[in-house]
């Protein structure tokens, strides 16, 4: 990595790339997470109050998938064209396990006696999508077979014991997520259960974060000598370590006062995972195949793309935060998709009301 | 079958599919943002309540766009790689400029419709509205101009090795066809809708449930359907002409035309024979069809032999698709004039043969912006870029194995949601544009609405309800 490319226009492209995936991660792995833990949740109320809790922010978080993929298209189409035959399976089961997921905030709210069914859609589609996504990044690690420019293996080729690995990791970590979000945003029995199932979900992130590590250097020569030559493995090290210590962290947080302390803190966890992945990747597209130079679209392309990240991109972060703003605070059961919107307004002033009486 | 026509069937079976949700989901979001319009100048409780009932039925049909889209964003790279790579330069920017511009604005005001009221004033309230309504028109827009370049491709240059390189924006982006298509889809989702409105309001004034909001909504409805549907005669009627100009073969097809004639006639009815390269069965209006799309009598318009046989469509799907968008929208014209004439004698919301009417053409729109589709993308084949890429060679490498295994599973599972839709949405329908607040329902487990320590914990953001 030679510092005359530091900031080229690649650099600053797979960049803008990285950002979009890293929100993705952070922000869909949250509501994936949710998602994860529903079954586990012990009440109905539960239940309730997790789906709440996401359901006015779901949409744009997954959106980030979108951009994603639609960037990777603009940008880098050699990674679009090759990586998506070559995951063409579990890219497939990812988007069935998301249109399950994501109606069942729709309908799930509607449906009286076979509300069960919904609960099992959206808790199977956020982990078929986790799974999915592993199975994705372990494969990408891994490194995909190429000939004249496209993908030349087979269906089942994207399959590694890494990316289960992978899998089982991120099952852990959005659950750890879900778990710190649940934390933040809810209280009583719901935020109990979260804060006891985080410690479950860091156990099994810090497992797998530390297998994926090792394997990965152990069946991916090339990752090994990046992570261990001389002298990266000085430059390299605060990254593992960092980590630890931050899981050390949020083991301690789990069950003290500070509410939001648990998610800020896994949220940190994976934008280190994202860090340590692009240290292992860089600078490809196609892992081992195509360079981020290599892989660039047009130069008429880029600027007509570079245009609208400058200008747009602010702007969606800012409204996508005002969102955030809007729904701040505990969620209550209020919060739900088909429930009449106009229903706060009696209930609101008998318990704005009542506590003062009793008082 | 091989593996590019499954990809065919695939893709086709997807963005069908997908289609129906923009369709309803950019008519009713404009619905539901001029009723939030209303209630906040008007303050009438009629429209808050309208606007309630159509905000859970859109949240609905939402989701439904939101999940079968994201499907098509990856398949156009899982199936299509030959395609992707050859457009990337061109089409890559504006897909990720409907991501950017489209999808995001939606997706960051769409909580603050559904469950922002109350939250938030009646004026944030209607500017949300406004931005989820203006990202379902600025999604549209860039998916017909991805579209209008592949139907007539401009502003890109072709290199030795396949790939398209962009050299002027605004070329690729405004195609000779674009503004046709566009105009054609938005109206087509507008009138849609309107029919929809039309149909659930209908029911409900047969029913005599919710009066006054059952009439207002009819009314809107109608007055819409009177104002769009002639319109949307007249912009396909440009969209037609352009077609014979840019692609005469896919107009041939349409027109069911084999010969190059002069003056040609209007085939109401035949069965297209693809080997004998002519039509049997045919039932002809001399001159018509020159008049519609010359503008004269003696007009002259390319018939389907004047291209080898490999570059035409296969004929009798595009004939048919293309009769059966035009005759609903014969129907769907002489439904709106009956009502604009029951209006005008003051029997709108009381005649019953009417109701039922307006309730029996409601999935219409549907079925038209169905045909069309499949006129227009049927149409333009064996090209995917007309006259340049052949869809052959545009597929991925991927096992027809695979393809098939995720088409039955996309079939099994798009059918279900689709029942699913009818069920809830159904539900929506029939309870109607109930007035105030509902009571709690006892039958439904989990949600106890009324429950003081949740609700109040947040009374103080909640307390400033609208309607009060």
């Amino acid at each position: 990595m030679e510092l005359i490319h530091m900031f080229d226009t690649p650099v600053l492209f797979a960049a803008v790339a990285a950002f979009s995936v890293v929100v993705y991660v952070l922000a869909d792995g949250f509501d994936l997470g949710v998602g994860i833990l529903f079954l586990a949740a012990p009440r109905e109320d539960d239940r309730d109050l997790m789906m709440a809790s996401i359901e006015p922010v779901w949409d744009g978080n997954e959106t980030w998938l979108v951009m994603g993929g639609t960037l990777l298209f603009a940008v880098f189409p050699a990674g679009y064209y090759v990586l998506l035959p070559a995951f063409y399976l579990p890219i497939c089961f990812m988007l069935f396990a998301l249109i399950f997921r994501g109606i069942a905030f729709g309908y799930r709210v509607q449906a009286t006696s076979f509300r069960y069914l919904w609960d099992i859609a959206f808790a199977g589609g956020s982990i078929l999508a986790t799974l999915c996504q592993g199975l994705i990044l372990g494969g990408l690690i891994s490194g995909v077979p190429m000939q004249d420019g496209m993908f030349s293996g087979g269906p089942f080729s994207f399959f590694t014991l890494l990316g289960l690995l992978c899998g089982a990791g991120l099952l852990g970590g959005y659950g750890l997520l879900g778990a710190g979000w649940l934390i933040w945003k809810t209280d009583g029995p719901t935020q109990v259960f979260a804060r006891e199932i985080a410690q479950a979900a860091l156990i099994l992130t810090a497992i797998m974060m530390l297998l994926v590590s090792a394997w990965s250097a152990y069946s991916v020569p090339e990752v090994a000598s990046r992570w261990f030559a001389w002298p990266n493995i000085l430059l390299l090290a605060p990254v593992p370590v960092v980590t630890a210590a931050i899981m050390l962290a949020v083991w301690r947080s789990i069950w003290q006062a500070s509410e939001i302390s648990v998610f800020l803190l896994s949220l940190l966890i994976f934008a280190l995972g994202v860090v340590g992945l692009v240290v292992s990747l860089w600078p490809y597209v196609v892992p081992r195949q195509i360079t981020i130079w290599d892989g660039l679209s047009d130069p008429m392309a880029l600027w007509f793309v570079g245009i609208g990240v400058v200008i747009v991109m602010p702007i969606v972060l800012a409204y996508q935060a005002h969102a955030y703003w809007v729904f701040r605070g505990k969620t209550s059961h209020e919060d739900h998709y088909g429930a009449p919107v106009d229903h706060p307004a009696q209930p609101i002033v008998l318990a704005k009301g009542s506590p003062s009486i009793s008082r | 079958m091989d593996a590019v026509q499954l990809a065919r069937l695939q893709f086709a079976f997807t963005i069908g599919f997908h289609i129906l949700w923009p369709t309803f989901t950019i008519g009713v979001a404009w619905f539901v943002t001029w009723l939030s319009g209303l209630w906040w100048w008007t303050g009438k409780p009629v429209y808050r309540d309208l606007m309630r009932f159509w905000t859970r039925i859109f949240a609905l049909g939402f989701g439904m766009g939101v999940v079968t889209g994201i499907v098509l964003s990856y398949e156009i790279g899982t199936n299509w790689s030959g395609f992707s790579r050859s457009v990337a330069n061109v089409l890559g920017p504006l897909f990720m400029y409907e991501a950017l511009t489209a999808f995001f604005l939606e997706a960051g005001f769409i909580g603050i419709v559904l469950f922002g009221e109350g939250r938030v004033s009646k004026a944030t309230h209607f500017f949300s509205c406004l931005m989820v309504s203006s990202g379902a028109v600025f999604s549209a827009t860039w998916i017909i101009a991805s579209n209008s370049w592949m139907q007539t491709p401009a502003g890109a240059m072709l290199d030795a090795d396949g790939i398209y390189h962009t050299v002027s924006w605004w070329d690729v982006i405004f195609t000779s066809s674009f503004p046709y298509r566009l105009a054609h889809m938005v109206c087509a989702s507008f009138l849609t809708c309107s029919f929809v409105i039309g149909g659930v309001s209908a029911f409900h004034l047969w029913r005599g449930t919710y009066p006054a909001a059952s009439r207002a909504a009819f009314s809107m409805a109608m007055w819409m359907a009177l104002v769009l549907t002639p319109l949307q005669i007249l912009i396909g009627d440009m969209q037609g002409r352009n077609t014979l100009v840019e692609q005469p073969t896919k107009l041939a097809a349409m027109e069911g035309l084999w010969e190059t004639t002069k003056g040609p006639p209007m085939t109401v009815f035949a069965w297209p024979d693809m080997e004998a390269e002519k039509n049997l069965f045919a039932i002809d209006i001399p001159y018509l069809a020159s008049l519609y799309l010359t503008h004269s009598l003696d007009g002259e318009v390319q018939g389907l032999k004047a291209v080898p046989r490999e570059d035409r469509p296969y004929v009798p799907i595009v004939f048919f698709a293309f009769r059966i968008m035009a005759g609903i929208g014969v129907i769907l014209l002489a439904t709106a004039i009956s009502g604009a004439v029951l209006r005008w004698r003051g029997r709108l919301y009381t005649t019953r043969w009417f109701q039922f009417l307006v309730m029996a053409v409601t999935p219409l729109g549907f079925l038209a912006v169905l045909a069309g589709w499949t006129t227009t993308e049927a149409g333009r084949q064996p090209w995917i870029i007309y006259g340049q890429l052949r869809t052959a060679d545009a597929v991925a490498p991927v096992a027809s194995g695979a393809v098939l295994t995720t088409l039955v599973i996309l079939f099994l599972v798009y059918n279900l949601l689709l029942v699913t839709f009818f069920w809830f949405a159904g539900l929506v329908a029939w309870r109607g544009p109930v007035e105030g607040p509902l009571p709690s329902d006892p039958t439904r487990p989990g949600i106890d609405r009324s429950a003081p320590t949740l609700v109040g914990a947040q009374a103080g953001t909640l307390s400033p309800t609208p309607g009060e």
